[in-house]
């Protein structure tokens, strides 16, 4: 199985997945809003149509109420009616209107009789049977507003819903009309006529209205009081203002304002008045100045739309599942010849290059993957194997160097003291080449008993082919030697038998000398190399011999060489060196340089020659530091002491 | 119903720990009436208090609360002995005194008058002038303080009767019309009318700073009952107290009785009402001065209803006011 975090399988199925799901996402938003929106545009339209339909059934019931009481004030202005008349009047208003519930005709103080203050005849409805309260009273009816208010306004008034104390604890309106008398052709007001109405059928009509599940109606007065309402203890209590206040919502009271101001609308309600958060439709009563809601719970309007989109995100999300592990699956499958190749090519790394690469039977990038891979697995094995071959003739090629270095060093002299019994000099020298073999040699020998030769010089190149030449220069020259003749010959010499056949074009530098070691003299010759210094023992600055610059040996068959002769001291030191030292590189690439080689020299408190050769190459490998060594250093030092007695300390 | 059951029990708790503990107070339980002005509400909260926190019982007074109303004019009802004891404004106190009507003002409640005019921005009323020449509904039992306040500044209206609602004016029947701070501008405003469409003239702020409720009886049952008078008093001001600290539960009191009475009301009303009541009962907040009639306002309200012709003479303040207040207060 492939490890289900970080792989190819899981990344793709993941990263897919969170398009489509935006995707998904917003595409799901834009139809839920718009949806929506089309959800309460129906709805609006379907309250806005109940609410007009239901405001017409009742104005059309208001008005037919209206008509009685208008008609009676109508006839009071044009007829005179006496008691009789008049209580026949009203009582056949209440039998041929069983809607209405009672009616008064009430006159200003004195004026339908001057003897009576209060003339108000009252005919009202007790189980079934027509009572009247009497015609004259003494209740003072004219600071009631279904009085006061049409006589002050002129005109009919429906008065805010009350409770009727007398008639059972019904909620109750009062339409009343002011109606006027002709008196010296002057209109005076003389009364008004009503008609009680019991809201008991509104509340009926009111209260039928379904819309939807839960919908509903109420109906409110001109002062914002619930006149109809599904919760009866707001009847009559509370107005949409105290609601408004209770609860400190003043879009709640703005709302109500607009429906006491017969204004028409759909707004959305919060949960102050219906406890639910709903739209509503209201509509004004023209007549009465009252107003209809129609509310409806928006979470009713909009629940088959939730129920729709809670199914989407139910198959949506199953969908998204079933996608994901389709994804998975697919990738999965698509990436398996990777992980094999991965492991496979893991064990390559570890060096197992017989491995068998999976055969891909498809023809896409995985198999050209694999293609690549086993070209790399068998280029490897390849070169794998040529390399072995190379490096096993590397180490034979090594391993024979490393015995030519043992031969080349083996040709030096390297046993020091070299002549123990011989207290009259002091001989000492290093060759440390620069690559296995090297091209740079030194010599020293005793002719006779009183004379020694040295030599050291420096073959051009470097590594075998140098090394070569140098052991030829090198055995020519003590041949040479021995036949007891001066330098400047042992140079001609061994430069003709070097010159023969020399189609390498190979050379050398030499410096030989031989040292009378009984008078200090000393005869020498300079086939170009590198001038000796001398360390003399009265302590002055260490000098540069005095040599003829002469031409190396193995370029000129005739060459004719020179011999010098000077006097060594007892106590002075000849240093002789090839350019390995002087010519030594440190990591600047500044040369380590003649002028550094005498300061050195110049501190030389010794004339021992080992430690003069130690201190030298001591100063050599300060100076380069960790910058590897390009050239042989070879350097010699000679000591004459004079005579076999102790050493006398140089003067310093 | 429920209403009448909460208070039978309470009723009834109080018998039994009065029977446990108090038997002398059971056995003399005098039954006392009391008429509050109007129907019910928060203006007489203190009393409703007094009831239901067991105040007046356990001072050996069994309290009959009788429904006020336009049916039942306090004055009326005291002067045919209907009732014990009734609240009245102080003018109209004033002026039955001064016909010889034989009453005696036993504690003052109200320290400040809550008589209002209110008027309509959009009638162009901003300040007292504007009013000339206006429709002005009034109160025909309350014409005294707002006769003083036109003739003050010398302002002609045209006075409508007001009925007991403020609806004509809510129609725009008139320009102005009389209105009780903690009742009828409340009411207008819990008719959609916003305050700051409003104009008010507190008659206070005028120097017609008329005190309103105030406890009255008639002499005779002083006389008789003097005992009973204060401990009525004295429940009466230890509800009041306790309405003022406890406005939630006075609230709760009045509206069972408004409920059994099938006013419409509702409670925020009813808040408003409790809240202004406090206002204009408490002198800076403190219920110190509580039941006090000061003789200053005493001679204010006299003197205005003297000039506004409604007495001849300003009855004597020592016989018309028989403070029934603890002698601890």
């Amino acid at each position: 199985m492939i490890p289900f975090k970080k792989s190819l399988a899981f990344k793709i199925a993941s990263l897919t997945l969170l398009g489509t799901a935006g995707v998904f996402i917003a595409v799901f938003y834009y139809n839920y809003a718009l949806s929506r929106q089309t959800v309460l545009k129906t709805v609006e339209e379907n309250t806005r149509y109940l609410t007009l339909a239901t405001v017409h059934k009742i104005e059309n019931t208001l008005l037919g109420i209206e008509k009685v009481p208008r008609f009676l004030a109508a006839s009071l202005e044009n007829q005179l009616y006496t008691r009789n008349t008049l209580l026949q009047s009203i009582e056949n208003v209440l039998h041929t209107n069983p809607e209405i519930y009672g009616t008064m005709v009430a006159f200003e103080p004195f004026f339908f009789d001057p003897d009576i203050r209060y003339y108000g005849p009252y005919i009202y409805r007790d189980n079934g049977a027509l009572r009247s309260t009497g015609e004259e009273t003494a209740f003072n009816y004219c600071f009631w507003d279904w009085y006061l208010m049409p006589k002050e306004l002129g005109r009919p008034v429906w008065s805010d819903p009350y409770f009727d104390t007398g008639g059972g604890n019904i909620v109750m309106t009062t339409f009343s009309i002011p109606f006027y008398r002709k008196v010296h052709d002057e209109k005076i007001f003389s009364g008004v006529v009503t008609a009680d109405l019991s809201l008991s059928w509104l509340e009926e009509i009111v209260s039928r209205i379904s819309i939807y599940r839960s919908g509903y109606a109420f109906l409110i007065s001109q002062s914002g009081v619930f006149v109809s309402h599904p919760n009866k203890n707001l009847i009559m209590n509370e107005s949409v203002f105290s609601i408004a206040e209770a609860t400190g919502d003043s879009a709640l009271r703005n709302i109500g304002r607009n429906m006491i101001l017969g204004k028409e609308g759909f707004v959305p309600l919060n949960r102050n008045l219906t406890g639910k958060v709903s739209r509503m439709y209201y509509a004004p009563l023209q007549s009465s100045g009252w107003s209809l809601g129609i509310v409806v719970p928006e979470d009713e309007l909009l629940a088959d739309l939730h129920t729709l989109i809670l199914k989407l995100v139910l198959i949506g999300v199953i969908g998204f599942t079933l996608l994901f592990l389709v994804i998975i699956s697919i990738s999965g499958k698509m990436t398996r010849p990777i992980s094999t190749l991965a492991d496979k090519t893991l064990e390559i790394a570890k060096g197992n290059l017989d491995v068998e690469l999976p055969v891909s039977k498809s023809n896409d990038e995985i198999a050209d993957l694999t293609t690549s891979f086993e070209n790399m697995r068998s280029a490897l094995k390849e070169y794998i194997i040529d390399l072995k071959e190379t490096t096993a003739i590397k180490e034979r090629i090594e391993s024979e160097l490393r015995i030519a270095h043992t031969i080349q060093m083996s040709f030096l002299p390297k046993h020091f003291p070299p002549f123990p019994e011989k207290q009259e000099f002091d001989i000492y020298a290093t060759l440390i080449p620069a690559k296995e073999v090297g091209g740079d040699l030194y010599d020293f020998f005793l002719l006779d008993d009183r004379h020694l030769f040295f030599s050291i010089g420096d073959v051009s190149g470097k590594g075998v082919p140098a090394a070569l030449f140098m052991a030829v220069s090198k055995t020519l020259m003590k041949g040479i030697a021995s036949e007891n003749i001066p330098p400047s010959s042992i140079l001609e010499r061994t430069n003709q038998e070097l010159c023969v056949d020399n189609d390498t074009m190979m050379f050398c530098t030499v410096f030989c000398g031989i040292l009378n070691f009984m008078t200090g003299e000393l005869a020498y010759a300079n086939a170009g190399h590198n001038p000796p210094l001398i360390i003399e023992s009265s302590g002055s600055k260490p000098r540069w011999l005095n040599v003829t610059p002469e031409i190396m040996l193995g370029v000129m068959e005739d060459a004719v060489y020179s011999t010098q002769v000077t006097i060594m001291k007892p106590g002075d030191s000849l240093i002789l060196y090839t350019d390995g030292v002087t010519e030594a590189m440190d990591h600047e690439n500044k040369l380590y340089s003649n002028d550094r080689l005498i300061r050195t020299l110049q501190t030389e408190k010794s004339d021992c020659a080992q430690e003069i050769v130690e201190n030298i190459l001591l100063s050599v490998r300060e100076f380069v530091g960790t910058v590897a060594q390009s050239d042989d250093i070879t350097v010699l030092s000679l000591t004459f002491t004079g005579r076999p007695h102790p050493k006398t300390p140089r003067i310093g | 119903m429920k209403s009448f059951m909460f208070i039978s029990i309470l009723k009834a708790g109080f018998l039994l720990v009065c029977i446990l503990r108090f038997p002398a107070f059971c056995e003399d339980l005098q039954t006392v009436t009391f008429l509050p002005q109007w129907t019910h509400q928060a203006q007489f909260a203190g009393y409703y208090v007094a009831v239901q926190k067991g105040f007046y019982q356990k001072r050996g007074i069994d309290l009959r609360m009788l429904p006020g109303g336009p049916d039942s004019p306090p004055a009326d009802m005291l002067i045919r002995r209907k009732t014990d004891f009734t609240t009245l404004f102080l003018s109209d106190a004033i002026m039955l005194r001064s016909k010889g009507v034989d009453l005696v003002n036993v504690a003052q409640i109200g320290q400040k008058s809550g008589f209002i005019l209110v008027a309509r921005k959009s009638s162009h009323i901003f300040s007292p002038k504007d009013l000339n020449g206006k429709r002005i509904s009034l109160w025909s039992d309350f014409q005294i303080q707002p006769q003083a306040f036109f003739r003050l500044h010398q302002i002609q209206v045209t006075t409508v009767p007001q009925t007991y609602t403020i609806n004509l004016f809510l129609q725009g029947g008139v320009d102005a019309a009389c209105a009780m701070w903690y009742n009828e501008y409340h009411t207008l405003l819990n008719s959609g009318v916003n305050a700051d469409e409003l104009t008010t003239f507190f008659f206070d702020q005028y120097g017609l700073n008329f005190p309103e409720d105030g406890v009255y009886c008639m002499r005779e049952m002083l006389n008789k009952n003097d005992r009973t008078c204060r401990n009525f008093v004295d429940a009466s001001l230890e509800g009041w107290r306790y309405a003022f600290d406890h406005p939630n539960e006075a609230i709760d009191i009045v509206m069972i009785y408004v409920q059994e009475a099938h006013i419409g009301t509702n409670r925020v009303h009813q808040q408003w009402m409790l809240d202004r009541i406090r206002d204009i009962s408490l002198i800076n907040g403190s219920s110190d001065s509580m039941g006090i009639l000061s003789k200053d306002d005493y001679q204010t309200v006299a003197q205005e209803v003297k000039a506004g012709g409604m007495i001849d003479n300003i009855p004597n303040f020592n016989e018309f006011y028989a403070p029934c207040l603890d002698d601890s207060l």
